[in-house]
């Protein structure tokens, strides 16, 4: 029997819960080659900031145990191109498409969020709160609680009301649940967590940093009980608050993981780097492994890791058949 | 297209190792100048990254066979060397630009350092059949490491072999007998392949001849297929403006006097969206 995959991210219904991670799918026209991205729940886009944007200097990469570190710098082609191509692209093919957005004021995510306000094709804004902040002496906003809700309500204010504002979380701060509930009280509909921590890396050959930009962002499954207990904690501060986990998710089993700490939507990427069918696969894995578990609804195991030991699982119909 | 290829034959040559995998769909749509992206590690490995490879070769044996070259310089070369036959590959290809070929029966110099020369045959092959004129400079650091010289004097009019130590052909480098062989051969083109260093030089030795080159970089790529963004290098467009450009899908085969291999590491202070704001930033 299909498990019913479907999902909501706020008021948006999603196919399934199997989205992309921003930054990790180009603009999408590169991972449709090899599969088509309406069979996903949604696109993330990459970053879009005002102006055209060249990124950090080579080296951007370095490959560290079971993860990946990179300092791209947000390159890209900045908001008027992204309106003029990439944007309409996704909106033809009906890809459901979460905006990122990146900036370094509030009034420049202010500026992108009311460019994006008319556009057609944008399902979701998801707002990367991992930029430094000018005004603030180049720390990112999502280290502050109060920085990450001023954006997040500004953002909101210009955003129509039907497209959900998902605040996207560091773990690089000293308390992720206090960072969650501020965006939350500033208008955020969904959160999504974990944006890359910063890590680094020295080559021992040349004695340097492996990098350009010295430090960059961990990704890959090095950091994935880091994003499972993000989940887990704002989850139970906050239940009632959509999650899009994600951190490390090669596998159906990694995602599984991410929905029963809490995520009702999983986004897959450095995997895609690795096996560009990996959001397909996951997917695929991911409904096996739910209806192996008794299932037919994913809504029905989002979260259910927070029961009380040796509480029965709802809805599980094997148990039903046990009972009689 | 992704392919779970069986590896067919595995070959040292000198400094390098070979692998020939059987890969139909691959082999089928090769063009020269792809590469392909190769997991390593195996299944549940730690290494996250696939690791980009020139096509050497392709044969049509088993439905389509594909051959690349490489040395081993970290752990996942290192489990790349230890492959033998029957072994599964999985493999991302074929990617990238190919060498564009010209319309008429010129003479073309092909220009290889180090295992760099693998991705000039299938090229050389091309432009034969073409009827253009072929010569081959290679070169590498030693006799050992430097690759196809018994192929290149097999198909070339004239193949010019340079290594650093001496120890085989010329001393010096390829850019140092370079211009001697455009000269001779009168050179209409040049096609090379190398290390970053290496395509620098010969650029500028065919900028100084006034005669185009395609150089394919080699530059590190964790995916191969566009989406990383970090296999970037600053390129000059046809509308005169720097971009950083991905070398997996822009490239790897690039005008040479469109790469600013000076700047290769760097952000042009001019090239678009560089940070403080050049007059070319927009919006």
């Amino acid at each position: 029997m299909p498990v019913d995959m479907r999902t909501y991210l706020g008021h948006v219904e999603l196919a399934n819960p199997v989205v992309t991670a921003a930054g990790c799918a180009g603009s999408g026209s590169e991972l449709a080659q090899f599969f088509d991205l309406g069979r996903i729940g949604a696109v993330t886009t990459r970053s879009i900031t005002m102006a055209p944007r060249a990124g950090r200097p080579t080296p951007r990469m370095a490959e560290t145990p079971s993860g990946l570190l990179n300092a791209v710098g947000l390159q890209g082609p900045g908001v008027d191109a992204f309106l003029a191509r990439e944007l309409p692209w996704l909106a033809q093919r009906n890809v459901r498409t979460v905006v990122s957005i990146g900036g370094g004021t509030v009034a420049e995510y202010t500026a992108l969020a009311r460019r994006l306000n008319d556009a057609p094709g944008v399902t979701a804004v998801e707002v990367n709160l991992s930029c430094p902040n000018i005004e603030d002496r180049g720390r990112v906003f999502a280290r502050d609680g109060g920085a990450s809700a001023e954006v997040i309500a500004s953002v909101r204010a210009v955003m129509r009301y039907d497209v959900p504002v998902v605040a996207k979380l560091s773990p690089d701060t000293a308390d992720i649940v206090s960072v969650a509930r501020a965006c939350v009280d500033g208008g955020a509909d969904a959160l999504s967590m974990i944006n890359n921590p910063l890590g680094m890396s020295i080559d021992t050959e040349t004695m340097l940093p492996a990098l350009a930009a010295g430090t960059g962002g961990l990704s890959g499954p090095a950091i994935r009980p880091l994003a499972v207990r993000c989940v887990w904690q704002v989850r139970t501060a906050l239940p009632g608050v959509p999650i899009i986990g994600m951190g490390g998710v090669l596998t159906g089993r990694d995602a599984f993981e991410l929905i029963l700490a809490g995520a009702c939507v999983v986004a897959v990427g450095t995997a895609l780097f690795h096996d560009p069918y990996a959001c397909t696969r996951v997917l695929r894995e991911l409904e096996e492994l739910v209806a192996a578990r008794g299932y037919q609804r994913l809504a029905d195991v989002i979260g259910l890791a927070h029961r009380p030991p040796g509480a029965a699982a709802r809805h599980r119909t094997d148990f039903e058949e046990s009972s009689l | 297209m992704q392919v779970t290829g069986t590896v067919l034959t595995t070959r040292q040559v000198d400094a390098y190792h070979a692998l020939t995998v059987v890969a139909p769909g691959i082999a089928e749509r090769f063009r020269p100048g792809h590469f392909v992206a190769v997991a390593v590690g195996g299944s549940g490995t730690s290494m996250l990254t696939r690791r980009a490879f020139s096509i050497h070769d392709v044969k049509p044996d088993y439905g389509g066979t594909v051959e690349f070259v490489f040395a081993v310089n970290g752990p996942g070369t290192a489990w790349l060397a230890e492959r033998r036959a029957r072994d599964t590959l999985d493999l991302v290809g074929p990617l990238g630009r190919p060498f564009p070929l010209p319309r008429d029966p010129v003479t073309c110099v092909m220009v290889g350092d180090e295992y760099g020369s693998a991705v000039l045959f299938a090229v050389a092959d091309a432009l034969q059949r073409r009827g253009c004129r072929v010569d081959f400079v290679l070169g590498g650091a030693s006799a050992g490491r430097v690759f196809g010289a018994m192929r290149a004097r097999r198909m070339a009019e004239t193949t010019t072999l340079t290594t650093e130590d001496g120890s085989l052909g010329m001393r010096g480098r390829v850019t140092d007998a370079l211009p001697g062989v455009i000269a001779d051969v009168r050179a209409d083109a040049v096609y090379a392949s190398g290390p970053m260093e290496t395509l620098r030089g010969v650029t500028a030795v065919a900028v100084e001849f006034d005669i185009p080159v395609q150089a394919a970089v080699e530059e590190r790529m964790a995916c191969g297929i566009g989406v990383c963004m970090t296999c970037v290098l600053p390129v000059i467009g046809d509308d005169g403006i720097t971009r950083m450009v991905r070398s997996c899908v822009e490239g790897p085969v690039f005008r040479g006097e469109r790469v600013r291999f000076d700047d290769v590491g760097t952000i042009p202070f001019d090239a678009l969206g560089a940070p403080g704001g050049g007059s070319r930033n927009a919006g």
